[in-house]
């Protein structure tokens, strides 16, 4: 009695599987023998350039596609037969997609329509999906008398009115403007964890991945270069496609490892791992070759005799002038090697 | 030495676009004058002269136009002879406009969703393709093909469905002695010669509808045939409109098909070509040449109301 029960509980833990799994089009490997789980109740990011193949899994979930090899499971199910309208998944499109000839509570009861719920229960629940983001009221307009922000929201509303085990996210925020996607990250964000629905999120954007993610998976090529919790992902990159990827890493080679003291291999050292201090027993100088200005910090490039380095330094503290010399000063154990490609 | 701020024009050129810089309006007036003084005197024109005719009357026994305004003319359009007319020409066109937008649609949904590349050169010469050559040499080809001698009767022959086509043309009605003679026939070269003007439009309007949205309704959990009716049918709606407006309109105008294929019984186009020419009935031509202007404003209206044009 007790294995079954066991063996399923295991399997539920995992909300999307795939065993190797690969997409083509053509001769082009969108996706390419991909292994991925992702857990029940997660917020999953899948962060990566455009062509990395990130969408193409999202959309692999979702149905849109068909797999070329491999397996994917939703909950434990092969879903490789099931069309979109059977899976027990919906989507936010990055494009939001919604019908402009029906008004918003419409839109937001279309999946419930669909399945045959009659119009006044669909419309109650409609109403109460715009009341969670926050658009109870305008239920009567149509989509094209709405903002992009509020676009997104009933997109969002119109994905979680069907209850679904999975919400994928293409891009999301990709069309608003910093502040509204910086409020609605944080919305997202909570909304995931009132709902404890698994969130699956496509995004170029490495600071909304980290920020909002509990799991991070690095695309690159049609495969995943890195997966691991945000801290992990950026403190400590597997390969250098990650490294440059997911934040500003200054990527060493081997003689530059060397000249800071490290062994002789391929490493990264985050910007902000690095100080500037003054001449005197310092071993490591330069010359200030650019400034960038970030809000809360600002980003010091530095020619040193065995490369260029970026050195973040926080606002407020002094700041060098372009063309003057510096030292600098790293932890013991900022550096960090990396696997060759 | 300093540049200036200002250039020099260079000549003619730059100074017709300074001028059309500082008065906008001056640009657009020239650029619809042309136009708009064609559309004025000619095409609005004779529309008003046509409705000012149909409004006159003819002496029976003179023969001559009589110039006071009277509505007998429209009178006489109710006649049970002229109301047939009326009623034949309208089913026909119906008839046309349904077939044409049932053939249609797949061809038009193919092309906007699924051809690419040289697949849609290809849809985009074979839509046309049929409009490059005469309208006559057509209907007369069509003529040929459907004639009781013709090609359809004798390939339907040799493998034997000729019972087929018999129990087609035994049909009350709309059956004939051939299908070159009768209601069928004269359907099957309408909807033929104006499949294109419905293909066109809808294709255009199912282009705009994004893939996405297709993809939302059915993440959605919609049936494919819930999308059709849902999201396709609504959003591609104008553009059936729009060529249901070419189809209709062009088949209750149209007097040749009509003439060469099928019975003898009249359509409005012929009506009015009778009577302006051999009967010399101007006003009664008028009367009956605003017939299919009126119920193409009430079909308008009707599709308006039912919101057809909303998603435009």
């Amino acid at each position: 009695m007790g294995t079954p029960a066991r063996s399923r509980t295991l399997l539920m833990t995992n909300a999307v599987e795939f065993l190797s799994v690969s997409r083509l089009f053509g001769t082009v490997r969108a996706v390419d023998g991909v292994d991925l789980s992702i857990k029940a109740g997660s917020f999953f990011a899948m962060l990566g350039p455009s062509g990395s193949g990130k969408t193409t899994c999202l959309r692999l979930i979702s149905g849109f596609e068909r797999p070329t090899g491999g397996t994917i499971r939703i909950f434990g199910q092969d879903v490789g037969r099931v069309p979109p309208n059977l899976r027990n998944v919906n989507t936010v499109f990055q494009d939001y997609a919604l019908f402009p000839h029906m008004n918003v509570r419409d839109n937001v009861a279309y999946g419930l329509m669909v399945k045959g719920v009659d119009r006044r229960t669909r419309h109650a629940k409609a109403e109460e999906m715009l009341a969670l983001v926050k658009l109870d009221s305008y239920g009567d307009r149509k989509p094209a008398q709405l903002s992009g922000g509020q676009r997104q929201r009933v997109a969002l509303a119109r994905a979680l009115v069907n209850e679904p085990q999975v919400l994928l996210l293409d891009e999301p925020l990709g069309a608003l403007d910093l502040k509204l996607r910086e409020a609605m990250q944080d919305e997202l964000k909570a909304l995931q964890q009132r709902l404890g629905i698994t969130f699956v999120f496509v995004t170029h954007d490495q600071s909304e991945a980290l920020s909002m993610a509990d799991t991070v998976a690095v695309f690159n090529n049609g495969k995943i270069a890195q997966i691991g919790s945000p801290a992990d992902v950026y403190a400590r990159p597997r390969t250098r496609f990650v490294a440059d990827f997911v934040g500003s890493s200054n990527v060493l080679d081997p003689a530059m490892t060397r000249a800071l003291g490290g062994p002789e291999v391929t490493a990264s050292l985050r910007p902000e791992a690095l100080r500037l201090v003054p001449a005197a027993g310092a071993t490591l100088c330069g010359t200030v070759t650019g400034l960038r200005y970030l809000g809360p910090s600002v980003r010091v490039t530095v020619q040193m005799p065995f490369g260029v380095l970026g050195v973040m330094v926080p606002a407020g503290s002094p700041c060098p002038e372009p063309g003057s010399s510096v030292c600098i000063d790293l932890a013991p154990d900022a550096l960090h090697v990396m696997e060759d490609e | 030495m300093t540049r200036p701020a200002i250039l020099a024009p260079r000549g003619p050129g730059d100074r017709v676009s300074a001028l059309f810089w500082r008065h906008p309006r001056l640009f657009t007036a020239l650029l619809l004058a042309p136009p708009l003084i064609w559309l004025g005197v000619v095409y609005l024109g004779s529309l008003a002269a046509l409705l000012l005719q149909s409004f006159y009357s003819i002496d029976e026994f003179s023969g001559l136009i009589n110039r006071e305004f009277t509505l007998a003319t429209y009178a006489e359009l109710f006649r049970p002879q002229n109301m047939d007319i009326i009623i034949r020409t309208l089913t026909m066109a119906a008839m046309v406009t349904l077939g044409a937008a049932v053939i249609g649609f797949p061809i038009a949904y193919y092309a906007a969703r699924y051809a690419r590349g040289h697949w849609k050169a290809m849809f985009y010469l074979g839509i046309m393709l049929p409009l490059w050559s005469s309208y006559l040499v057509k209907v007369y080809a069509w003529k040929l093909i459907l004639a009781k001698e013709g090609i359809l009767n004798w390939a339907v022959d040799s493998i034997g469905a000729s019972f087929i086509l018999s129990g087609i043309l035994a049909l009350p009605v709309v059956g004939g002695n051939s299908l070159s003679t009768s209601y069928i026939g004269t359907w099957m070269v309408f909807l033929y010669i104006w499949l294109p003007y419905m293909i066109l439009p809808m294709q255009a309007s199912l282009e705009r509808v994004p893939t996405s949205m297709l993809e939302a309704s059915s993440d959605l959990g919609a049936t494919q045939f819930q999308t059709f009716r849902t999201v396709i049918l609504p959003l591609a709606l104008p553009g059936v409109i729009a060529g249901s407006i070419f189809t209709f309109s062009l088949t209750m105008g149209d007097y040749i098909v009509p003439q060469i294929i099928g019975n003898s019984a009249r359509m409005i186009g012929q009506a009015v070509y009778q009577l302006q020419g051999t009967a010399g009935n101007i006003p009664l031509a008028a009367a009956f040449a605003v017939v299919p202007i009126l119920i193409m404003l009430v079909y308008l209206t009707i599709a308006r109301r039912k919101g057809a044009f909303d998603a435009l």
